[in-house]
């Protein structure tokens, strides 16, 4: 600090008030443009009051005459964007997607792809996971097995409509019988054409029971799981041969399976199909495209 | 009791008004401006062919693409580390100038030295020299003659901001494009604005602050303090030999200074040099051949105002002989800063000459860490992005080495083949299948190697990564 000149009574104007006999306290003023500046912020301050939302008032506050808002800003920000991606997601939307996919180094592709990601990533990763590697009971959409069909128009369809639910009557339905629950099978038969499934996939079991267990594959499951138990893709019907289990191939997960049946459900996505729908034409193509080539496209 | 004045903590600029000199530091100077402003300002106009799609200016920095060219050089974003070393060996380079030569940058080549002679010229082909410069500022009134010189003065030195600015942008996009889209106000607004910005900095530098920016802006001074020693080079006034100054012809007990303030009068920082080594000296050397031209007429030997070291000054005051100037140049010090800067320099230009034109990025996807596929083989997915340099598309193959059973597939693609087109980094989706009960399938992480090869050529480039197993 440099030093200050030293004021002596008289020289500058005081507050009248003293202590300890001669200990005063002066008067100076503030500096010109500092007192100009202060008042500057005082009107810019009550501009600003009027021109953007300021008083606070009881269900909400003024608005200001600006209407400014960080809502509209991000809502005006949005449709910004989507006007500008409008010319590709109209493209997207007119491509044959069976040929598209393979056209991996056009503009449109790598366009559907990152907007795929990222549609997967707000609507789909609750489930199936951020790398879609699925969990129990929602499948792994990088490994090459498909309960619906693993070509882009199947997981096109499956994507709009969904699996099992009450919203979209085009919904892909089916519904396994609950075999223990329902009393379709004895505990017995259950247990044999648990041994039995088990063994399709190449585990070792006993051998009485997994011949008992094929008699009983025959007669209650071959209709939908096929004769050799590879499934059919037209009813969701999981191959059983496979190393791939959705909700595991363990004894006791496939007696808890064939006992009371499992019914996994999707919701439909397509806003066009379903007033549950939450996705355009455009990103449900973007994320079909994306989980096709995540490595079990077809 | 009277009050005191506020002592003053702030003192006003007293204007500089350097005379013109004759000599051959000032010719050099002249060489060095000519040299420094034309590179300046007719790099980006050198043209470099580099094939059909890449661009032909010489030099370039290419933001948008991420891509620098220097005439054969092309430098990508993640080999910075070249410019990390040009940048050490700049710093190497003013340590060891500084501590040869003293403030040799500041005199010769500095930027703000450079442009602000360059408008002490313009300043005194418009206005005169230092005498007529001295009555127009002195002169009050502003008659039609000082506001016509001030006039031409300001819009010569404004033309040439004006070009400093412009200069500056053609090294960041194609410069014939650039100037057309200039003239026909087609540029992009950060063209302008950079050009507007610089336009400002150049004209007030150069034309008002100049000096000031040396003594009160700039860190470099204060810095270079640290790294001069008694052995460097600096510019001084043999005091011993020149004082007691005087006038006149009678020249009994007189030493060699005729006090004709020439060295004053030259000097841009506004100095005298005869108060010794100061501060705002840059070392332009300008006072040395300001003096030997007065010494010249007077007949007395040269070497008045001389470049010379603190041990030089030491020996002569004892009646000994200065050191070559050589001598002082080659010590120790230099010697290691000059060898540390040969070997960044040699390291860098081995690995300018090293580096492959093929390069690859691979990025383990961790997210799962393996996939189990129906016949139970195990699948780990990894983001390779395939770089290549050339000027053509190149078709690079992907293969693995390591454990056999390791298979390669890339993702939309039946081969393992991929086409990169030129210049182009390209992200590829590529899977590694180990089958059921292979080694690498039922281990916890297996070590291989990623081989990418031209096909056409068979250059190489390779990364290590990791399988993960199923017992991850």
């Amino acid at each position: 600090m440099a030093k200050q000149p030293e004021k002596k009574n008289g020289d500058v104007e005081t507050t009248g008030h003293v202590w300890d006999e001669d200990l005063q306290e002066f008067n100076n003023p503030l500096p010109k443009w500092w007192v100009w500046i202060f008042y500057l912020t005082i009107i810019w301050g009550i501009w600003y009051t009027i021109a953007y939302p300021a008083w606070p008032l009881i269900n909400e506050a003024t608005s200001g005459y600006k209407n400014w808002s960080t809502r509209a800003n991000v809502a005006a920000e949005i449709a910004d964007v989507a006007e500008r991606n409008a010319p590709a997601n109209s493209e997207l939307e007119s491509v044959e997607l069976a040929s598209f996919v393979n056209q991996t180094d056009s503009e449109l592709y790598g366009y559907a792809r990152s907007a795929g990601a990222a549609v997967f990533q707000t609507w789909c990763a609750q489930c199936h996971g951020s790398g879609a590697a699925g969990a129990k009971g929602y499948p792994n959409l990088q490994d090459d097995d498909w309960l619906w069909g693993g070509d882009i128009e199947e997981i096109h369809y499956t994507i709009s409509h969904g699996i099992r639910n009450e919203d979209d009557a085009d919904a892909r339905y089916s519904e396994m019988p609950a075999f223990g629950r329902d009393e379709l099978l004895e505990p017995a038969q259950i247990e044999q054409v648990v041994n039995y499934v088990m063994s399709l996939s190449g585990e070792a079991q006993d051998a009485a029971e997994v011949e008992a267990g094929a008699v009983v594959f025959e007669e209650n499951c071959a209709s939908c799981h096929m004769e050799d138990g590879t499934g059919d893709r037209a009813q969701g019907a999981p191959n059983l041969t496979d190393a791939i289990w959705l909700y595991g191939g363990d004894y006791d997960t496939l007696m808890e399976t064939v006992t009371n049946s499992r019914y996994g459900v999707m919701p439909p996505w397509s806003e066009a199909a379903s007033p549950a729908g939450r996705l355009s034409e455009a990103e449900i193509r973007a994320v079909a495209l994306y989980v096709h080539q995540l490595g079990g496209g077809e | 009791m009277s009050q005191a004045e506020p002592e003053q903590l702030y003192a006003a600029r007293e204007p500089i008004f350097p005379k013109k000199v004759y000599g051959k530091f000032r010719n050099l100077k002249w060489i060095i401006m000519i040299v420094t402003l034309g590179i300046y300002y007719l790099t980006p106009w050198i043209r470099w062919d580099r094939g059909p799609s890449l661009p032909d200016q010489a030099v370039l920095i290419d933001m948008a693409n991420r891509r620098f060219y220097f005439f054969w050089i092309e430098i990508w974003p993640h080999e910075f580390y070249f410019v990390a070393g040009l940048l050490v060996m700049a710093g190497l380079g003013l340590f060891l100038f500084t501590s040869a030569l003293g403030r040799v940058w500041c005199g010769y080549t500095c930027p703000q030295t450079v442009w602000t002679d360059l408008f002490i010229l313009v300043e005194r082909w418009i206005e005169g020299d230092r005498n007529a410069r001295l009555r127009l500022h002195r002169q009050k009134k502003w008659d039609f003659r000082k506001a016509r010189l001030r006039l031409t003065k300001w819009i010569s030195w404004l033309l040439i901001a004006v070009a400093t600015g412009g200069a500056w942008v053609f090294y960041f996009a194609d410069a014939p494009t650039l100037m057309r889209d200039l003239f026909t106000l087609n540029a992009h607004p950060i063209a302008y604005t950079t050009i507007a910005v610089l336009t400002g900095t150049t004209f007030f530098f150069g034309g008002f602050a100049r000096e000031q920016i040396c003594i009160y802006a700039c860190p470099w001074p204060r810095i270079q303090a640290a790294m001069m020693d008694e052995d460097t080079i600096t510019v001084a006034y043999r005091e011993w030999r020149g004082e007691p100054r005087g006038k006149g012809k009678a020249r009994d007990g007189l030493g060699d200074c005729i006090d004709c303030n020439a060295c004053v009068n030259v000097c841009p920082m506004g100095i005298d040099i005869r108060d010794g080594q100061q501060l705002e000296c840059i070392t332009c050397a300008l006072c040395i051949d300001a003096c030997d031209e007065m010494m010249d007429k007077v007949g007395k030997p040269r070497g008045l105002i001389d470049y010379m070291a603190l041990t030089d000054e030491n020996a002569e005051r004892a009646g000994g002989k200065a050191k070559n100037i050589w001598k002082h140049v080659f010590r120790p010090r230099t010697v290691l800063y000059t060898t540390l800067w040969g070997l960044v320099g040699v390291g860098l230009v081995v690995a300018l000459f090293m580096r492959s034109d093929i390069d690859m990025t691979v990025a383990p996807v961790r997210n799962p860490t393996y996939v189990t596929l129906s016949d139970g083989s195990i699948r780990n997915v990894y983001e390779i992005k395939l770089r290549n340099k050339h000027g053509e598309e190149r078709p690079f193959r992907l293969t693995v080495k390591g454990d056999p059973a390791l298979r390669v597939q890339i993702e939309g693609s039946p081969y393992e083949t991929v086409t990169v087109p030129p210049d182009t980094a390209k992200p590829v989706r590529v899977y590694v299948v180990a089958p059921k009960g292979s080694v690498p399938a039922e281990s916890e992480r297996v070590d291989f190697r990623f081989w990418v090869e031209d096909v056409t050529n068979g250059e190489r480039a390779f990364k290590d990564t990791v399988f993960n197993g199923r017992a991850n």
